[in-house]
């Protein structure tokens, strides 16, 4: 507990949060420790000295019991001021995000009306440009979706309402919206459940979020040959396993303990792919292990990777009949 | 495109928002109304009794839960649908909206024209 403590308002993080040293809760309790340690050993001198009159004894403790709560209370206020620059900064980061999703909203129904003709006849290199616009509209409403994501979560915020879904329709869901994605660069996407048992209770947009960055992954990372993915379903008995196993490039070994961080993107992308944000693998991962899974990779240069993960299975889900084809 | 003899509220405060929807709304042989704010939106809904009401919830003068919970309260209008349009991502506001009486809640930067005029024609079941 005094180590975690330690880590939350480590000195470090006082100076991040402009508290100065009287106002840093970490070195207010280390002066209220040496302050009781100095007050039992005042205390024991003046005993032994056989200054010990009722007077002095209630004098000192008095004297000590009022430094301490002075000191306890400037604690409180240092910790009341680091919690309200946490809040402030999601609620800037909350706030920020629907004030950019207003002028982009505006960018992209403009160009979908252009792009309709609706309002007129456009050239094929016309289309061409209102396309790129649609394109990099796109690129940052997902840019500031990401982002507004990752603040709910470092605040403990993230939405994870759970319902009951069938993570093999969720998972054909996807394969189908990737599929010319896929055809585009060459890789065939094969499912192969190994299981009838398909029920989780998990909130479905999340869940999907994951699969799809898997997939998406596994579709970019394949380099230059004929792609193969293949998605992996199987029930462990108290938990399902899913897994997008790819022969692809392989993740470098520098890059492997950088994978699931902010903003990380791989370098062996091809230069004609899609940039996408780099928080797609931090938000999935904290989506799984907020629910108790697991999440992870294996890899290997040049042969491929797979990025897998593990959920609690739905113990109180009801059996509804689910067909695999 | 011939007339459908359907009348739409628009009310929105983000001009080139309300132009696009005009536009595609238009296009498809709606009728359309729209408003600036929401005190005028409540009252194009009381004069004009359109069939549905696309409702934005950041506004001037009254916003969109004061608008929707006024429609619902009054007779004239409670049984319109609304359709809320707004970039807020929320879910204690997408929650209050539904709990307010909304029919859905669409979040304007997640989706294309095509997308909110198939939700408006689904809600109109044409």
């Amino acid at each position: 507990m005094i180590g975690g403590f330690k880590n939350t308002f480590g000195f470090q993080n006082c100076k991040e949060y402009n508290l100065g040293l009287w106002q840093c809760p970490t070195f207010l309790f280390v002066v209220m420790g040496i302050v009781n340690m100095c007050a039992m050993v005042g205390v024991y001198i003046l005993v032994s000295n056989n200054y010990n009159s009722p007077e002095i004894m209630v004098g000192s403790v008095s004297g000590v019991s009022m430094l301490i709560f002075i000191l306890g209370s400037s604690v409180i206020t240092g910790v009341e001021q680091i919690a309200k620059a946490n809040y402030a900064k999601s609620e800037f980061v909350s706030i920020a995000s629907h004030q950019l999703k207003a002028p982009l909203s505006g960018m992209r129904w403009a160009t979908d009306v252009l792009l309709s003709k609706k309002v007129g006849e456009i050239t094929g290199k016309q289309e061409e440009y209102l396309k790129d616009i649609q394109e990099n509209t796109s690129r940052m409403i997902r840019l500031v979706n990401d982002l507004l994501d990752v603040s709910r979560i470092d605040s403990g915020r993230m939405n994870m309402k759970t319902e009951q879904v069938s993570l093999c329709e969720i998972i054909e869901g996807v394969i189908r919206e990737l599929g010319s994605f896929a055809l585009a660069n060459n890789v065939q996407i094969i499912f192969k459940p190994m299981s009838k048992a398909c029920l989780i209770n998990t909130n479905p947009v999340r869940i999907k979020m994951v699969i799809q960055n898997f997939i998406d992954n596994a579709i970019k990372y394949t380099g230059n040959k004929r792609g193969v993915v293949e998605i992996i379903l199987r029930n462990e008995g108290k938990q399902i396993y899913c897994a997008v196993k790819d022969n692809g490039i392989g993740i470098p070994a520098e890059e492997r303990k950088h994978i699931f961080d902010k903003f990380f993107r791989g370098s062996g992308i091809a230069k004609t792919q899609t940039i996408g944000t780099g928080l797609g693998l931090y938000i999935a991962k904290a989506a799984i292990e907020s629910s108790g899974g697991k999440i992870g990779f294996d890899t290997k240069d040049g042969k491929g990777t797979t990025f897998w993960f593990t959920y609690p299975v739905c113990a109180k889900c009801e059996d509804i009949k689910n067909s695999i084809k | 495109m011939a007339k459908n003899n359907k009348k739409i509220l628009v009310v929105e405060d983000e001009a080139t928002l309300q132009k696009a929807l005009n536009d595609v709304l238009v296009g498809e042989g709606f009728d359309v109304v729209s408003a600036l704010d929401g005190e005028k939106g409540f009252q194009l809904a009381k004069e004009e009794k359109p069939d549905i009401i696309l409702l934005d919830i950041i506004l001037p003068k009254m916003d969109g839960f004061e608008v929707l919970t006024n429609l619902k309260a009054t007779e004239e209008t409670k049984e319109i649908p609304v359709i809320i349009l707004t970039n807020l991502s929320d879910l204690e506001n997408i929650q209050k909206a539904l709990d307010l009486g909304a029919n859905t809640y669409l979040v304007k930067a997640d989706f294309h024209l095509d997308d909110v005029l198939k939700k408006v024609k689904a809600t109109l079941k044409m």
